[in-house]
């Protein structure tokens, strides 16, 4: 018992160092070594377990094998015979017993944990209900509590379990915020998934579509976005505000007559594609190009809105969202809407 | 003349003809091996069958849709076919060319009753039912499980009508008893395919 | 059993004739002798590995860097899809059979398998199949819905193009060869052992082999069957998959894996056996435990039926099923474990030598073993929740087929490459080989656990930048064209030995131990001149050790009975070809009237049919009696 104490004192520290690596990795709202919730926490604490026994059987191996290759290499003018050796009874009993207590080791808290995962908050007066429905390749949540539709940014107050009800239109997603949650599938009707998880700090977290879906399988992302319980209130509130329609007559017309045939803005049109209330106040357009011209990889919101509206085959091939200029809008008519959009903006 | 064949004549072919040579045993073994892989094909196709059996789509169930008394009719039919194989390798292994052939020949028959049977019953629930292919998961499935075991039959049908033949001109030799005798085989197999069809689609599709 | 080896000498059936022999093409069209038909199989898979290997160079040509437009999204997905299908369907499992054809008949004192003409009829339905497969390329785009096929996006609904019909008809057609081929190694295994070899002295590449084979007896008309729903809904228009039409496309992905798990065990259990036999040669010992190893075979094979669910923790089958595949998954590592610490028991007091078979296997062990516990970690429902279709599981399956079966085929092929062909394989440039490969193996996979953990989803045609993967995916395709070099090093290797005398000894390693090695390189076509009596495991070194330099014979030399060359199993393989063909475009629209009228109608489909059927029946009709070699003959030589 002293012997297994004293090696496991000798881990210790390759396992600090070891986590202290692993927590260097991926940005924070992106990465699974990087939790900001504790579902994430509890997924990566099993994996930092089996990592560190993994780590273990790898280095027994790793020695045993170095040790045989170099000790029992054939030396020159070598012609006697060795000697043939059956197996050893002892040994091979060994090394079945001791994988078995590690499996065992690792199944435990498996097991627990399988279980636990398996909470339903979906009853729990005290959670948040979303509804999330897939589609090539974009995000649909529904606030059934609240009456509301948004799509692209997911807006949850800190602190609450939301519990998620996951459903497809189409083919088959997976919903993954890697830094809050495991990922789990979108099926069609019939096999409706739900699970729930929490994010107890603000800020922006990045969701990715795990699950091969079409072209634009790798753009299908969106962002968590995590707020005060208050600001939570004040979106649900500005976002059931009337629509606000473009202020020139004849645009307004052009974007009802087109846009809203399948887009939503508050109160009007229909949502069969992305709801847009409130898109200028949104962390990117199509769930890629980002609205931030502080960082490299972003843009103002405007010029996202010209990029996707003038050409959206070429920012994420193979998305059903017809090219305005096929449905006969005009170069000035949709940079018209774009600004329209990008000032379309909730608090 | 092939050794075999002069032992034919002669009126020398051991008791159990198929398992004679090398070549024969061989068969036999990995005829079953091959029913092995079969079992599994048919054990899936049984699983998507069950997975998908209450999916009528607006089509119509089994429960409406099935007549017990065909089917019975159908799996008498089979059973009967059976067991005249069964009589078929008894009269191989008493030498007796003229008995198996007739056996074969009834086998053959029956199998044709079988078919025709299962042929009308699919044109019954196409024609009147407007149960098709197409209709629902559930019609898929029973069309998919129920078709491949008739296209089993019906390939069934085929082989040994081609060994009667073949018993014909080339005689009982130990190249050809291991044929008829995994062709038995196979129309045993078909047979047992087929029990499980009937309870599992018929049987349970009219209580469920 | 050990009657049942007569069956060529004792009791011919034959004609004393003469035989009609082919030449050139015809040879290898004809021909049913087991040793030929390895090379067709090394040959065609070695070209479908050389498809795959482009597709996955141009992989990682796109993922060098982020928002890549050196492809586009569509073309990325079919190169994936196709990637996967080939590698593992065409690629390796077909050099698999190579080995399996080369060297199974010898290591058990057999003259042949039991059925040569099957043989012959399962590679070319396989070669067939693949090439089906790979016309997609050419005919209207590749299957685009991964190699997994997950319906709704493989429904006709989501793919468009013909791409899923090739893969549902093509891999049916390339299955059904599979699946006879297994048929026929298990029964070759069963009854063409020589006297003396008991199972349990079979060398463990034949156990393997006969563990393999059972299971792709099992599992392959899973697949079967999957492929024929699939190819129903997308062509008849049924519903198995349909959700409109009451279709459940969670039960494509069970009977996916209920193949596709029992699938990774019939890759990985012929590497298990090459390893088992390169180590002891090179460690002039036997190797350890070969109890427990066939214990771990048996068993690994039986678990590997029973965890299909852990691909599927994430579609949400419920806690209770999570729970119990996680635990069954996690119990496979114990056997094999056991594996790994008897090969590094088996070189524990030998003689080393590093030669390149024992170098690949030496990399092996290692490898595999990485691949192996980041297995274990995916297990874990919960953690796989995190992993579950991000590169950590890319890095991971790659680890076990690359890092495992593919060094143990290598390992294999420089092993037996002098026993197929006659000619060893240049050491230095198979040392070259072995070095670029691994470190490029390496540099392509470990660092894809680090891109999974960081949030990187698999099967992405690109990523956005700014998210630390761009370097990680820098330094995997850089390594990836290393890992190309070792290939490219490969074939020079095998062009320059080709142009050498072919010289080699029966027993060119000298440290041979199984009955390969007692017959000349390349063996003769009947192999073994007279079967040889077996009296232990490891039967030419038993005979080695006690002083002998060849096997004692279990019978006098005798007239050989041989099969007869036919080109059936070839026409069989054609006429199979044309009807998946028409009936893939049963329902198509064609400018010609005639073509319409072909198609429409299902004539090529019928047409294909009766070639087959056709040709079954000729088969049928007209026995082979086969042909002999005499003893004058023999002797002759």
């Amino acid at each position: 018992m002293m012997k297994t104490w004293q090696a496991v004192k000798r881990l210790l520290p390759m396992m600090s160092v070891f986590a202290l690596i692993l927590a260097g990795c991926g940005r924070e709202d992106l990465s699974v070594l990087r939790p900001q919730g504790p579902v994430a926490e509890s997924s990566l604490g099993l994996i930092k377990l089996s990592i560190t026994i993994m780590i273990v059987v790898l280095l027994i191996v790793f020695a045993i094998a170095a040790f045989v290759m170099i000790r029992f290499r054939r030396k020159p003018n070598q012609t006697e015979i060795p000697e043939q050796v059956e197996g050893s009874f002892k040994l091979e009993i060994l090394w079945t017993v001791i994988p078995l207590i590690l499996v065992v080791v690792l199944a435990i808290p498996t097991v627990k944990q399988v279980f636990a995962a398996g909470n339903d908050h979906s009853n729990d007066k005290n959670a948040v209900k979303v509804k999330v429905t897939g589609h090539q390749y974009w995000w649909e949540f529904e606030y059934g509590d609240y009456g509301v539709i948004t799509a692209q940014d997911l807006v949850i107050p800190t602190g609450k379990d939301i519990a998620f009800e996951l459903i497809t239109k189409d083919v088959l997603h997976s919903f993954w915020v890697p830094s809050l949650s495991g990922k789990i599938d979108t099926n069609p009707a019939g096999t409706i998934n739900r699970f729930s998880f929490s994010a107890p700090k603000e800020g922006v977290y990045r969701g990715k579509c795990a699950e091969l879906c079409g072209p634009s399988h790798g753009f299908m992302e969106f962002k968590v976005k995590a707020v005060s319980n208050e600001e939570f209130e004040k979106w649900i509130e500005s976002r059931k505000a009337p629509a606000v329609l473009p202020e020139d007559p004849a645009l307004a017309k052009t974007f009802k007559d087109q846009c809203l045939q399948c887009h939503a803005v508050g109160d009007q049109g229909i949502a069969n594609a992305p709801d847009l209330t409130g898109i200028g106040s949104r962390e990117a357009i199509a769930g890629i190009l980002i609205n931030d011209d502080t960082r490299e990889d972003g843009a103002p919101v405007e010029e996202n809105l010209k990029t996707w509206l003038h050409d959206p085959q070429s920012v994420k091939p193979g998305n059903l969202m017809p090219n305005p200029k096929d449905l006969g809008l005009s170069d000035a008519e949709i940079d018209g809407i774009a600004e329209y959009l990008a000032n379309y903006k909730l608090d | 003349m092939t050794t075999a064949h002069a032992e034919a004549a002669n009126g020398t072919l051991p008791h159990e003809p198929e398992r004679a040579t090398a070549e024969g045993r061989n068969k036999v073994l990995a005829f079953w091996l091959f029913l092995g892989g079969e079992a599994v094909l048919f054990g899936t196709l049984f699983a998507t069958f069950l997975a998908l059996r209450n999916q009528t789509n607006d089509g119509p169930s089994a429960n409406e849709l099935f007549h017990l008394p065909l089917v019975a009719a159908a799996t008498f039919i089979l059973l009967v076919s059976s067991l005249t194989s069964v009589f078929a390798i008894q009269a191989m292994h008493r030498n007796n060319i003229a008995q198996l052939r007739n056996w074969l020949i009834l086998t053959v028959l029956l199998g044709l009753g079988f078919l025709g049977l299962e042929i009308y019953e699919f044109s019954e629930y196409v024609r009147h039912e407007e149960f098709g292919m197409t209709t629902s998961a559930f019609s898929s499935a029973f069309y998919t499980l129920v078709g491949f075991h008739g296209a089993h039959v019906a390939f069934g049908i085929a082989w040994i009508s081609l060994l009667i033949g073949q018993l014909s001109y080339k005689g009982l030799t130990v190249v050809t008893a291991p044929k008829i005798y995994v062709s038995a085989m196979y129309w045993h197999f078909i047979d047992v395919v087929w029990v499980f069809i009937f309870t599992v689609v018929y049987l349970l599709g009219k209580v469920g | 059993m050990a009657h049942a080896h007569t069956l060529n000498s004792s009791k011919p059936l034959g004609h004393g004739s003469s035989v009609k022999r082919h030449t050139g093409l015809m040879d290898w069209i004809t021909t049913v002798d087991h040793k030929k038909i390895a090379i067709l199989y090394l040959w065609a898979g070695g070209l479908f590995f050389g498809i795959g290997g482009l597709e996955a160079i141009l992989i990682r040509i796109q993922l060098i860097k982020p928002m890549n437009d050196f492809l586009d999204a569509q073309t990325f997905n079919e190169l994936i899809t196709m990637h996967g299908t080939t590698m593992i369907f065409l690629g390796v499992m077909p050099v698999i059979f190579a080995l399996m054809n080369a060297v199974i008949p010898l290591q058990i004192g057999a003259r042949d398998v039991a059925f040569p003409f099957l043989n012959a009829l399962g590679f070319w339905t396989f070669l067939f199949g693949g090439i089906l497969l790979n016309l997609s390329w050419i005919m209207g785009g590749a299957p685009d819905a991964g190699w997994t096929s997950y319906a709704p996006l493989s429904t006709s609904t989501y793919s468009t193009t013909h791409g899923v019909d090739f893969y549902t008809i093509g891999l049916q057609i390339a299955g059904l060869g599979t699946l006879i081929g297994g048929i026929n190694f298990l029964a070759t295994i069963i009854t063409m052992r020589a006297p003396g070899m008991s199972f349990m002295r079979m060398p463990m590449f034949a156990w393997t082999t006969f563990i393999t084979s059972a299971i792709i007896l099992f599992a392959f008309p899973a697949i079967t069957v999957g492929l024929v729903l699939l190819t129903f809904d997308r062509i008849l228009g049924a519903n198995f998959f349909e959700v409109g039409g009451g279709g459940s496309p969670v039960l494509w992905q069970h009977i996916f894996w209920i193949f596709g798990h029992p699938e990774v065990y019939i890759l990985i259990l012929p590497a298990f056996g090459i390893i088992s036999e390169v180590i002891p040669t090179f460690s002039r010992k036997r190797l350890f435990g070969y109890s427990s190893m066939v214990f771990a075979t048996i068993l690994i094979a039986f678990l590997g039926f029973m965890v299909w669910a852990h691909h599927m923790f994430t579609t949400g089958l419920g806690p209770v099923a999570n729970a119990l595949f996680s635990v069954s998954t996690m119990l496979i590592a114990v056997p094999t474990g056991i594996k790994i610490f008897n090969w590094l028991f088996t070189m524990w007091g030998g003689q080393v030598r590093f030669t390149t078979p024992n170098l690949f296997a030496a990399g092996f062990i290692p490898t595999f073993t990485m691949g192996g516990v980041t297995g274990v970690m995916l297990a874990s429902a919960p953690a796989d929740f995190q992993f579950h279709d991000t590169y950590f599981v890319v890095a991971h399956f790659h680890y076990v087929i690359v890092g495992g079966l593919v060094l143990g085929l290598f390992a294999g092929l420089h092993y037996w490459w002098p026993k197929m062909f006659g000619r060893m394989l240049s050491e230095s440039l198979g040392k070259w080989t072995f070095w670029t490969f691994i470190l490029g193996f390496h540099m392509t996979f470990f660092v894809q656990h680090f891109l999974g953990l960081m949030g990187m989803q698999r099967r992405v045609f690109t990523y956005l930048p700014n998210q630390q993967f761009d370097l990680l995916n820098l330094v995997s395709t850089i390594g990836a064209f290393l890992m190309g070099v070792g290939m490219i090093i490969f074939l020079i290797n095998i062009y320059l030995t080709s142009r050498r005398p072919a010289d080699a000894s029966n027993d060119p390693w000298e440290d041979g131990r199984t009955l390969e090695w007692t017959i000349p390189s390349p063996p003769p076509e009947y192999n073994f001149k007279q079967t040889p009596l077996v009296r232990g495991i490891d039967a030419f070194w038993k005979e080695k050790t006690a002083g002998h330099t060849a096997m004692t014979p279990a019978e006098p030399v005798g007239s050989i009975h041989m099969p007869s060359a036919t080109a059936i199993p070839f026409v069989m393989s054609v006429g199979i070809f044309i009807a998946g063909l028409g009936f893939m475009f049963s329902r198509d629209e064609f400018g010609n009237a005639f073509m319409s009228f072909l198609f429409n109608n299902y004539i090529v489909t019928a047409l294909g049919l009766l070639i087959t059927f056709g040709a079954m029946l000729i088969r049928s009709l007209y026995d082979d009696h086969g042909w002999h070699i005499e003893p004058e003959e023999l002797e002759g030589r």
